[in-house]
Parts: structure tokens; C-alpha cells; sequence
């Protein structure tokens, strides 16, 4: 499904990502994990199309497609979906209004013919149920005065929305109390499907308690430097990244 | 990374104008330039009582007398008010006793404009004044209002039929000793409409003058006055388009509206005139008076604008808040692009007890424009428990741009309670990147965002009118992401 190879990666003059090489298949959940300052936020953010990042070397496939070579929205629209460590509010639009654009948008994308209003409201329903969340959340402009809690359980609803072929997590475990973390990662769960692939982004094993990954990758600087299972995170919240550290400077 | 912003920049601006084009019509203009003569010949032509002609003349003494005012947050180049056309009309007669007689050129015009004018297929419970370069060209469902006493017509028509209510009322908010631009319009007005509503009645449709500028070299000079008696209610809208060309073109309108105690009126506008191209060429030259007296207790005046159009626009429309009790609010979305200016705002007056006033401005800059608000409130002496809200907003798209905000406050009374707030900001690229990454392109997103912000003003719309609205601040802004 996704194919990177010797992805590089800078922002003005620094280069953070230094040679990613990673293959995620359909089904499969990776969890990239290290410590601050590693690139995997910035791996995201070049995944999903930030302009913000100039990606100097390598290749990312997509299903078959040049993924770097697309805009972000045709990204979007393809079946990435990046669920952001601090989603943006955007005053005075409000969540329906904003989901049923990028809804149709889609489904433009797809060429089916947008929802009416009513099969939108329906399908929004249907999605807050499997997610639990809030319905007087999507009331409300976008994001505009959540908690923190709250702006990543909409995160999660907007995933559920947009059926998502791979879901980034940018820290979503972040800011969030236990119980709120239990919600994002139910969630989650019933999202998976053996189509649709999922890279976790996190600092702590925690999240992974809850959304069990195939394999566990440590990214640090700008490169992934140890591969393994679901105990690989285990192994490093016990030990830490020192060793990791230790190892890659040997 | 600058580089980006300005090629998306530029993409934005790209936005086409889609009302720019010409209607060949056989039109009747008299020769350029302003004197005695033309204000006389104005008048001829209008076959206008002999009270009209000395109205007309000595506004015209007294502008000789004036300058054009230069306080304006605006570059205003010099106009030379002897090179433009004073009056155009199309030729066919336009007193119309039914549609078949209007020229179907002129049918077609406002059909592409989106306002129809055959009844049959006109917007639901809307009636319109339909109004080209100098002339009203036909007025719709002018019976169906008769019925409840609602004179809904032209300003010529009314001077003729309705002498008495034009002489009481016109020049009575806004004297042409008011402003340069005001006695400029006293002395030159072509067509307009004019509304009134019986005691009692409140008006079931909206009422809605369209204004087209067509003729080359043709200033418009449209008067409005609407009147509104006792315990009566109207929504009125104003809609304006012009055709694109690269010679600048004068618009300089006067807008009375007067209620009688308890009266309410609720005045909407969606100014899109031709803005000039993307380099600043040509575009409509806006200096509009509009202001409303009101005199009853307890009546209430809401203005709403949206301002997309126009290269220089200079207009508040203001309320003189006399009735006790009485009640202003003034709604504003001012968009800029390119090179175009703006100095927008409004008056609120305070002269009556306990009277209050709203102030929702939300300006919107883009391109190399430049944007200002201007308000003043002021509370007079006897104007006891006076309050005022003042919120002003702007928006900046781009790091070319200028928004600027100017408050007047003039307090003579401790018991007043006035209110001002005032922010800056700017469309974040982390907001359009995150739009993106739900599937929506970049000029979706602003769309979407500058509509979010200018909700509230939106909101104040007429339903039919919200949605025209929300997608011409779409096309106004197409692009323009910093």
C-alpha cells in the first residue's frame, strides 16, 4: 500500500528526514516511535503534503501512485488521512458544514454524486455512535473551544467520516486523560478493517496497550534505526532510548 | 517560500469578474460634462416639476462651492467631473405598462445578471426595481403591494405621482449640504427607487432595487428614499454590477430612509460593482451617502452590507438615532483584492433616550488592497442611557495588504455605555493545510474560512441573499492565501 524509499526531507536548510525506508501492507498498523526531535512529526507532515517541508531525495507510493507528486487535497482524497497532534480551529464554520464539504470533495474525487442533506446527516450519526462522540460537538464550529481531549476525539470522527485507506496518528495520545484515550483507541479499533493500514506516532507505549501495532519502528534522527514487534515498544519504555542511541552512534 | 505565497497569490487574484460584460444597447446619452445646463436638460428630460429644477439647482450652486473631501483613508486620483456623462438611458421609452414593451436586450441583461424580471419567474417573494445606467427600467409586482397601500416605484415616478411625500422627505436626512458627494447627487440624480409603507403594514415580500451601469464614461447617480409610517416593517435590498472596462467610472448614490415611530426597516446591500482588474485598471469609483433618521420611538434601522466590488469605495451608512428608544445596527463585510480601496464604517448618532446601536464590521484584505473602518458614535447631551457595541474585525490574506481601523467616539453624557472591540488576524496556512488534508483544495478552504468569519454578518442577510453572498465573497477572494 505505502512504499517509501530513502525518503529525505529539510525544513529551509535542515534536513530532518535522512533516508526513511518503510513498507506498510494493507491491514497492517506500524507504530513509529523515538525520542523528541527524531522526524516523526515531520514524517507526517511529509506524508500528508505540508508545504512547509521540501522533500529533497526518494520516493513515496501510494497504492501505485506518486504520492509526493500530489497535492495535499488529492492526498486526502486518495486515502490519506492524518490525524493532527494540534488540530486547528476555524471559527465560524461549522463541523457539519465542514465535514459535508470534505465528504463531497471525496466523493467528487471518486466520481459518485455528493449525499443529500439527509443521507450526510444520517451518515454523520451513524459515524458519532461508532466513535462516541459528542453530538453537540459537530453543533459547534471546528475545533473552536475544544478541550484538548475533545479536538482528537474529533479527530477520530473525522477519520471515521472520511474511510481513510491509511490513517496517520500524529501523537493522539497526547494531552489526553485515560479515559479519553480509551475512546480515541476504541475508536480506532472499529475502524480497522484488513483493508486499511494504520501508522501510529507516539512517544509512549500506553497507546499501544490499546491499539496493538504488527510492528514497532524507532525513528531517530531522521532515520529508522531498529525494527520489531509489539515488545519493541515495551523494551523501550522500560530501557528507554538510550541503547538505541548507544547503538546507532557504534 | 515567499515565492510560493505570491504565485498562489496571483492565482487567487486571477478570480474573474462575472458581470463584466457589455449589453448593446441603443442607448441616449447627453454630451459629457456638469453645468447649469446639464442639471436643467437632467431635469427636461425627466419632465420634472418646476420644484424639482430648483431643488436640483441649488444643490448644483452649493457643490460649485465645495471640494472634495481628502480625510479618507484613500488614494483617490483626481477626477475630472467635466469628463463624464451626467445621464444615458436606453432609448425605448422606459414607461412600461407591461414586460412584452421592455426591450428584450435589456430582458436579457438582467436574466444573465440572475434577476429576472418576469414575474412568473422571479424569485419568490421578492419584487424588483430594475434600474439601467440613468432609468429605471421596469418595477415588479408594483399591484400586488398597491393592494396594501405599499408605493414601491421609481424616484422619477414618485416626484411625479407622489409629490407631496418626495417634497416632506427627499434632502430630509441627507441635506445637499451634507458632503461634496451628496450635492454632486442632489444636483445630477438620474433614477432610484422610492418606498413607502402605510401605518401598520408590514411589507410581505422583500423589496429589491437592481443597479446596472452599462453606457461608457457614465457616472450613476441613484437616489433612494424609503419611508416608513408608523408601526410598518420592510426589508429592502440593493444589488449592484457594472461591465468591466479600464477607464475609471463614477457611482455616487444618496440613500434616505426615514421611520416613524415603532417602524422597522431593514436595509441589505450586495455591492458588487466592477472592481478593476488585477493591475488596478478601471473599475467603479463608490462614494455613497446612506444614512436613516430615525424619528419615531422605538423604531429600529438595520443596515447590512456586503462590499465586494467597487475600486475606491467610500460610504457609512449611518443612523441618527432621534425617537427615544430607537435602535441602529449596522452589519458590514468589506472585501478587498488587488488594488482595490476601502474606507468603510458607519455613524451612529445618539440624540433620543435610551436609544442603543450595534456595530458588526468584518473586513476581509487581499492582494496589495487597502482597508479601513471608520466609525463614530456619538452620544449627544440629552441622549440619556445611551449604549453602543462596537466590534471591528479584519482579516488579512497575504503580507501585501493594509487593514486599518479608525474609531471616533464623541461622549457628552456620563450615563452612557459604549463598547468597542477591535482584532486583527490573519488566515493561518495551518488552517488551509488542514482544510487540504481533509480533501479540500486551497481555494475552497479560503472560501470556506473567510465565510466562517464573516458569518455573523452573512447571518443578517435575507435567506435568498445569504447564499449569493457566500459564493461572491468566494470568487472575490479566489486564491488569495499568504
Amino acid at each position: 500500500m505505502l512504499v517509501i524509499k530513502n525518503l529525505h526531507a529539510k525544513i529551509e536548510d535542515k534536513e530532518i528526514l535522512k533516508g526513511v525506508n518503510l513498507e506498510i501492507k494493507p491491514g497492517e498498523v506500524h507504530a513509529i516511535m523515538g525520542p523528541n526531535g527524531a522526524g516523526k512529526s515531520t514524517l507526517s507532515s511529509v506524508l500528508a503534503g505540508n508545504d512547509k517541508f521540501t522533500v529533497c531525495e526518494g520516493s513515496v507510493t501510494f497504492n501505485g501512485k506518486d504520492l509526493l507528486d500530489l497535492p495535499p487535497e488529492d492526498r486526502a482524497r486518495e486515502g490519506v488521512f492524518l490525524s493532527f497532534q494540534y488540530p486547528v480551529e476555524i471559527p465560524g464554520v461549522s463541523m457539519v458544514n465542514f465535514m459535508r464539504t470534505a465528504v463531497n470533495e471525496h466523493r467528487k474525487y471518486k466520481g459518485q454524486e455528493p449525499h443529500s442533506a439527509s443521507e450526510f446527516l444520517k451518515l454523520m450519526r451513524e459515524k458519532k455512535q461508532l466513535v462516541e462522540i459528542d453530538s453537540n460537538l459537530t453543533n459547534r464550529s471546528v475545533n473552536e473551544g475544544f478541550s484538548g481531549g475533545e479536538k482528537k476525539k474529533n479527530e477520530i470522527f473525522q477519520m471515521a467520516m472520511l474511510e481513510p485507506k491509511l490513517s496517520i496518528l500524529d501523537e493522539t495520545d497526547s494531552g489526553l486523560d485515560i479515559d479519553a484515550l480509551r475512546i480515541v483507541a476504541n475508536g480506532v479499533n472499529k475502524l480497522k478493517t484488513k483493508e486499511n493500514s494504520t501508522i501510529v506516532i507516539t512517544h509512549y507505549q500506553r497507546l499501544l496497550d490499546y491499539i496493538v501495532p504488527d510492528f514497532v519502528h524507532v525513528l531517530y534522527k531522521g532515520r529508522i534505526v531498529k525494527t520489531g514487534g509489539k515488545e519493541l515498544a515495551l523494551e523501550l519504555e522500560e530501557k528507554g532510548y538510550d541503547w538505541i542511541k548507544k547503538e546507532f552512534e557504534d | 517560500m515567499a515565492e510560493d505565497q505570491n504565485k498562489i497569490l496571483d492565482e487567487v487574484t486571477g478570480g474573474e469578474y462575472k458581470y463584466g460584460f457589455h449589453t448593446d444597447i441603443d442607448t441616449e446619452t447627453i454630451p459629457k460634462g456638469l453645468s447649469e445646463d446639464v442639471v436643467r436638460i437632467i431635469s427636461a428630460k425627466k419632465e420634472e416639476p418646476e420644484w424639482m429644477l430648483a431643488f436640483r439647482l441649488k444643490a448644483f450652486e452649493h457643490w460649485l462651492s465645495m471640494k472634495q473631501p481628502n480625510w479618507a483613508h484613500l488614494n483617490i486620483p483626481e477626477i475630472d467631473f467635466q469628463d463624464v456623462i451626467y445621464y444615458a438611458a436606453p432609448k425605448k421609452k422606459p414607461e412600461l405598462e407591461s414586460l412584452d414593451e421592455v426591450d428584450p436586450e435589456l430582458l436579457a441583461t438582467f436574466e444573465k445578471l440572475g434577476i429576472p424580471l418576469n414575474e412568473q419567474k422571479a424569485l419568490a417573494g421578492v419584487a424588483v426595481d430594475a434600474v439601467i445606467d440613468s432609468v429605471s427600467v421596469k418595477t415588479t409586482y408594483k399591484e400586488t403591494l398597491a393592494e396594501k397601500g405599499i408605493i414601491f416605484c421609481s424616484i422619477s415616478e414618485a416626484i411625479k405621482e407622489y409629490p407631496d411625500l418626495i417634497k416632506k422627505y427627499l434632502g430630509s436626512v441627507v441635506p445637499h449640504t451634507d458632503n461634496f458627494f451628496a450635492a454632486l447627487n442632489a444636483a445630477v440624480f438620474s433614477d432610484g427607487s422610492f418606498v413607502y409603507i402605510p401605518k401598520g403594514v408590514r411589507c410581505p415580500m422583500e423589496l429589491s432595487t437592481y443597479f446596472r451601469i452599462n453606457a461608457m464614461n457614465t457616472g450613476q447617480f441613484e437616489r433612494t428614499l424609503i419611508v416608513a409610517d408608523d408601526d410598518s416593517y420592510v426589508s429592502y435590498l440593493e444589488g449592484c454590477t457594472a461591465p468591466m472596462r479600464d477607464e475609471n467610472q463614477l457611482h455616487a448614490a444618496i440613500v434616505e430612509i426615514v421611520t416613524m415611530e415603532r417602524a422597522e426597516v431593514k436595509y441589505s446591500t450586495v455591492q458588487n460593482w466592477y472592481p478593476g482588474d488585477k493591475n488596478g485598471i478601471g473599475g467603479i469609483y463608490n462614494f455613497v451617502t446612506k444614512r436613516a433618521l430615525c424619528k419615531g420611538d422605538y423604531s429600529k434601522v438595520m443596515w447590512t452590507q456586503v462590499e465586494t466590488g467597487s475600486a475606491i469605495t467610500w460610504k457609512y451608512p449611518s443612523c441618527v438615532l432621534m425617537g427615544n428608544h430607537s435602535v441602529g445596527e449596522f452589519y458590514s463585510v468589506a472585501v478587498t483584492n488587488n488594488y482595490q480601496q476601502a474606507d468603510t464604517g458607519t455613524k451612529m448618532i445618539h440624540l433620543g433616550k435610551n436609544t442603543r446601536s450595534l456595530i458588526v464590521s468584518k473586513g476581509v484584505s487581499a492582494g496589495k488592497s487597502q482597508n479601513s473602518y471608520r466609525g463614530l458614535v456619538r452620544v449627544a447631551k440629552k441622549a440619556e442611557n445611551a449604549r453602543n457595541f462596537s466590534q471591528c474585525d479584519s482579516l488579512l490574506l497575504g503580507d501585501q495588504c493594509g487593514a486599518h481601523t479608525f474609531p471616533y467616539l464623541e461622549i457628552t453624557n456620563n450615563t452612557a455605555k459604549v463598547e468597542h472591540e477591535a482584532t486583527t488576524s490573519k488566515i493561518g496556512e495551518d488552517q488551509i493545510f488542514y482544510c487540504n488534508q481533509r480533501g479540500l483544495s486551497t481555494e475552497d478552504a479560503v472560501g470556506l474560512i473567510v465565510n466562517g468569519y464573516v458569518k455573523e454578518v452573512i447571518n443578517q442577510l435575507p435567506m435568498e441573499f445569504a447564499v449569493e453572498a457566500q459564493k461572491l465573497l468566494q470568487i472575490s477572494l479566489e486564491g488569495s492565501v499568504g
